[in-house]
């Protein structure tokens, strides 16, 4: 395989449209006689809307309608099912009714010719509310005010409640993450055209199959009267799993007025109407044996969800697999706030959930007088005992060993705040990632066309991640053809059905459907090729004689180039069609591996920074070096972010959203980016997962990163950070006390 | 966005006579801030005047050995500018720690000490806020006033942080400012440019309604001192100060014989620590004196509900500053 192009590193086949500006994102497509949407949202958490004055707005110029709920069409619900391909997060419609549920939410959608004359309008927009001034503000409120439920994902094996108390070590701690936002560069946009009953909608979506099937129930007409288009996006970060509100509200709209419509969701609606990950209270109980082994394992958590929708983030879900422990429970909770509908956000669950696992990791291990390091091998799991399955590949000690050698863990001198470099103290830290291998049915087909070109389409998309590439890779690893004679198109549910872009399974899912068809493909060329009028004539079309390879059929020494073939019978193209089928459930699959980081805290300027991260991650097959190195680094930089910077920040008093824009919400900048960072992918093919061996790989580099880092910080610093993000205050001396509001 | 009328002046005249004393009336420079302002609908201008053709880009050196800036001349042009850098080294690297290239490349000098605050609760539009709304009160004192509110110069009324890292060294300087209005020409001391909140926060600055900055004049340097400017904040570059400090020193052998030290991220404006200058002055360099003289500045400054840590903070600011400008490898002068 050493001149394959399967794991080879080429550069993304649409990098050059994008930086040239040649690729359409969703808001630049503009359609003939398009009108402009913008929506005017609720400015309280809780309520009703008792009155709307529209006079001036009306009156204000280029004003084509205004929607509200009072003059909205009567639309269905979505039944939500990801299984019937119509799933959806906020259940609720916007101007279902005149109910206000959280801030930012659509109360209104002014509909001009310009984007100018319709934000305009909208600012005049005149909405009084009946506000109601319980609304719950976070999830210390929610608890208070009404509890919480019972979420899904929960598991319980022996008796962790009883080999907890008498254990010879033991914690119990709680960590807390607050609310995030996926903030991807580009905005949500939709812009929806009908013609008679039959939708055309762009959309900068994950999803285009899953939006059709919600807006077919939505609207009650057919799934093939709709066409969800996205062929790029600026990045989701799963906020573009689902559809949102505003997509319903701008197909309503165009057909209400009978002309395409166009909106984009300001950012500060990005932060309120378009899903973000929920704050997370997580109680670690952990408990292990003179030796340091686990013997009682605990991870409650809960979460805020909607009043209108129940969310639940798995926090638990990587606990009941990673470690071995024969008595352990995971259990899920949500509480109600008045915020909108949470959902995904990079690595679900395992994100925040990690951060509190690895911490408390860490924490048993110190308090069991055990090297953390130690401790995790000590202590990781050789099977998943959750399941009672095998890993169908599982090298973690792998990773953490070559991680720790690479980034000199045995360096680390286990004194708190023992290594200094000039105003710095040095802190290393180090915590396992992990993330489950998914992979889902799927659809596709592939051309090989007589004017030596292939031609493969597919309902799933490319979010900035690499999947045309790996896509256009794999069809030329089986038929020689080169990169460039490789059109592939994704994003449009015209395409046989694809998968979400979520879950990091686009790759495990779309590789195996794209080499059936492309195999298809090629079974119809050798067709045409033995048939009465072909250059094998006779010869059986099964037959392992008849190869081919590079673009060439041979047979028995004699060769035709495809091309011939079809050419030779005044043929378009030979075409296959494939579709594929999920995972199996023989074994457990996962994806693994280990980050190393190293922190400088100077407390002299309170300044903390992360200098150095080295992870080593086993995701199976690699299948683009650059694009999979580059997910990572990603993902590090990303978590890094969770780590020390990044709280969306409600006002306590009413719920408001008080940070919602892009100066106020820190991410990290380029000067944030460790001066090192060194990811080492250790490339075993899981074959029993699929014939690539390759597991995905889009989220798991964001997990345990906060963990590692607030590990790292406690060695520096002393402090264990169990809230998150580790904010400068939370590491500081001498900050005065203030009695809070 | 609503309609006003643009129009753009050719001479500082010109644009004067446009803006009239009308308060509905603005001045467009970069329009980093105004421009935003207008977008969300919180400034409201009826009339804007394009001040981008006035011929207010020069930097000069008078006589008397100021430096005179012009209203239009760039966050950029301004840093990079040689004589800046080699005299006022704390002016430039104020700059540079300022917003991002794109935005110092429109950002003016003039619009740079006319920036609003960053106060989430005025952005909004909703939340109540004395500045925006005089009267309606003050969301930020008992609301989120983590990063970009203050502790020292707060009322009441109002507690937002004047958010400008150039301003900051500028009251370190020391600078006049220039302004023509429709009643002429004339000079305001930059420390009282901007005004304290106290009961009328939805004055900031000092200029009469139509009045236009057309220069900046920056004292003479130090002789024989150095300078710099220390910005503390969460993440590396392109965020506002939590605490900043803009720091001027004159020594003879180990003896401060004068220093300078202004504040950002901490005060209601541009903080000049003429308590914590006097308590340097005559002292031996060192920690005892740094964090004395640090100690000071901050005195009587009020925390509240998340920002309590910019008391230690601003302190710090202070004293790693005069550390590193006072150490012996690193005894730039400037
Ligand atoms: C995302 C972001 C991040 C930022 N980060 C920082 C930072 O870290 N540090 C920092 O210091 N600043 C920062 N800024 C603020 C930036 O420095 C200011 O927006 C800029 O300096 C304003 O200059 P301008 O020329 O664009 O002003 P304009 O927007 O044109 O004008 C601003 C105000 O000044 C008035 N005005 C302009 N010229 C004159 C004049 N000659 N006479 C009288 N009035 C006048 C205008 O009417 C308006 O009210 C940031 C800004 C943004 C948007
Ligand atoms: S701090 Fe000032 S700007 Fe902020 S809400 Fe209060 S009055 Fe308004």
């Amino acid at each position: 395989m050493s001149d394959s192009i399967i794991g080879a590193g080429p550069k993304r086949i649409d990098g050059q449209r994008k930086v040239t500006g040649a690729a359409p994102y969703a808001a630049d497509h503009h359609p003939d006689n398009m009108a402009y949407g913008y929506g005017v949202f609720s400015t309280i958490a809780r309520g009703t809307v008792t009155g709307l004055d529209l006079d001036a707005a009306r009156q204000s110029p280029g004003v084509i309608d205004i929607f509200h709920h009072d003059h909205f069409p009567e639309l269905h619900r979505s039944p939500s099912s990801m299984a019937q391909g119509n799933k959806v997060e906020e259940t609720r419609l916007p101007f279902e009714d005149n109910q206000v549920h959280y801030e930012g939410q659509f109360v209104a959608l002014v509909v001009a010719d310009t984007f100018e004359n319709a934000r305009a309008a909208a600012r005049k927009v005149g909405v009084s509310y009946q506000r109601d001034d319980n609304a719950i503000a976070n999830l210390d409120q929610g608890v208070k005010a009404h509890g919480t439920q019972k979420g899904q994902g929960n598991h319980e094996r022996g008796d962790a409640a009883g080999n907890f108390d008498g254990a010879a070590h033991s914690i119990d701690v709680t960590y807390t993450t607050p609310v995030e936002n996926h903030n991807p560069m580009e905005m949500h946009a939709s812009v929806a055209s009908w013609e008679g009953d039959r939708l055309t909608i762009f959309e900068s979506s994950q999803g285009v199959v899953q939006q059709r099937g919600a807006l077919s129930k939505i609207f009650g007409i057919p799934q093939e009267h709709i066409r969800v288009e996205s062929p790029f996006i600026g990045s989701g970060f799963g906020s573009k799993l689902w559809m949102w509100p505003h997509a319903v509200a701008v197909s309503a709209a165009a057909r209400e007025i009978g002309r395409p419509v166009q909106l984009v969701v300001p950012r500060q609606q990005m932060f309120t109407t378009t899903g973000h990950r929920p704050e997370t209270r997580q109680r670690m109980r952990l408990a292990t044996d003179e030796r340091g082994r686990l013997v009682s394992l605990r991870h409650e958590s809960i979460n805020t969800t909607s009043f209108t929708d129940q969310y639940v983030e798995t926090c638990g879900s990587v606990t009941k697999s990673l470690y071995s422990c024969p008595n352990l429970l995971v259990s899920h909770e949500t509480t109600r706030v008045n915020r909108g509908t949470p959902t995904s956000m990079r690595a679900p669950g395992a994100a925040p959930g990690l951060f509190a696992l690895e911490s408390a990791i860490d924490e048993m291990a110190l308090a069991a007088g055990v090297d953390p390091l130690e401790f995790r091998m000590n202590n990781y799991a050789t099977r998943d005992e959750s399941q009672d399955l095998d890993f169908s590949s599982n090298h973690i000690r792998e990773a953490t060993e070559k991680a720790a050698e690479k980034f000199g863990w045995q360096d680390r001198n286990p004194e708190v705040g023992s290594m200094r470099d000039g105003h710095e103290i040095i802190g290393y830290g180090m915590a396992a990632c992990n993330w489950e291998a998914i992979k889902r049915e799927c659809e596709a087909r592939v051309s090989l066309r007589a004017d030596g070109t292939a031609y493969v389409t597919c309902a799933t998309q490319d979010i900035g991640t690499g999947t045309y590439t790996i896509i256009a890779q794999t069809v030329s690893e089986l038929t020689g053809l080169p990169l460039e004679k490789i059109t592939v198109r994704l994003g449009d549910t015209s395409y046989p059905k694809g998968p979400i872009s979520g879950g990091s399974w686009t790759t495990a899912t779309t590789l195996p459907a794209i080499a059936a068809a492309t195999r298809e493909a090629i079974k119809e060329l050798k067709g045409y090729a033995t048939g009465e009028k072909g250059d094998f004539a006779g010869v059986d079309s099964d037959s392992d004689s008849l190869t081919f390879e590079n673009g060439q059929l041979t047979h028995d020494g004699q060769s035709v180039d495809y091309v011939d073939v079809l050419k030779g019978q005044k043929l378009a193209s030979a075409d296959g069609h494939a579709h594929t089928q999920g995972a199996d459930d023989k074994y457990s699959y996962r994806s693994f591996g280990a980050h190393f980081v190293e922190v400088r805290w100077d407390p002299g300027i309170s300044n903390l920074r992360v200098s150095r991260v080295v992870s080593a991650i086993d995701v199976g097959r690699v299948i683009n070096s650059m694009t999979a190195r580059n997910q990572v680094e990603g993902a590090i930089v990303m978590g890094l972010g969770m780590a020390h910077f990044e709280a969306t920040e409600y006002d306590a008093r009413n719920g408001r959203p008080v940070n919602n824009n892009y100066a106020e919400y820190v991410v990290p900048v380029h000067a944030d980016q460790p001066p090192e960072v060194d990811v080492i992918l250790l490339d075993y093919p899981d074959l029993a997962f699929n014939e690539f061996g390759a597991r995905g790989i889009g989220e798991i580099g964001i997990t345990g990163m906060a963990a590692a880092v607030a590990n790292a910080v406690y060695h520096a610093t002393g402090k264990r950070i169990r809230d998150l993000p580790i904010f400068k205050e939370k590491l500081m001396e001498n900050v005065p006390e203030v009695q809070s509001a | 966005m609503r309609e006003f009328d643009y129009a753009r002046a050719d001479s500082p005249r010109q644009a004067v006579s446009t803006h009239g004393r009308s308060e509905q009336a603005a001045y467009l420079a970069g329009g980093t801030t105004l421009l935003d302002l207008v977008k969300i609908d919180i400034m409201r201008p009826d009339q804007v005047v394009d001040i981008n053709r006035l011929d207010l880009n020069q930097i000069e050196t008078l006589n008397d050995g100021r430096t005179r800036i012009g209203a239009l001349v760039t966050n950029t042009a301004l840093a990079r500018d040689d004589r800046i850098k080699n005299e006022y080294a704390v002016l430039s690297e104020a700059l540079l720690s300022g917003a991002t290239t794109q935005l110092r490349n429109k950002a003016t000098t003039a619009g740079n000490v006319m920036q609003r605050v960053r106060c989430p609760y005025f952005r909004d539009g909703v939340s109540s806020c004395n500045k925006r709304e005089p009267g309606s009160g003050c969301a930020a004192i008992k609301g989120h006033n983590r990063s970009v509110h203050a502790v020292l110069g707060t009322s009441e009324q109002c507690i937002a942080t004047h958010p400008s890292d150039m301003c900051v060294a500028m009251a370190a300087i020391g600078a006049t400012v220039t302004v023509e209005g429709p009643d002429g020409q004339r000079d305001i001391g930059f420390l009282d440019f901007h005004l304290l909140p106290g009961d009328t926060p939805e004055r900031e600055h000092a200029l009469k309604p139509g009045e236009l900055i057309t220069h900046v004049t920056l004292d003479a340097p130090l002789e024989n001192s150095r300078s710099g400017y220390l910005k503390l904040r969460d993440r590396a570059s392109y965020q506002f100060a939590l605490a900043s400090s803009a720091v001027i020193v004159t020594l003879e052998g180990d003896t401060i014989t004068n220093a300078r030290v202004a504040l950002g991220g901490v005060g209601t404006k541009p903080w000049r620590a003429l308590e914590a200058e006097k308590a340097l002055k005559g002292q031996k360099i060192g920690e005892a004196s740094f964090t004395h003289a640090a100690g000071i500045a901050f005195k009587g400054a009020t925390p509240y509900a998340h920002n309590a840590f910019k008391i230690p903070l601003g302190q710090q600011a202070i004293v790693r500053n005069l550390t590193t400008l006072t150490a012996q490898e690193d005894r730039r002068t400037s």
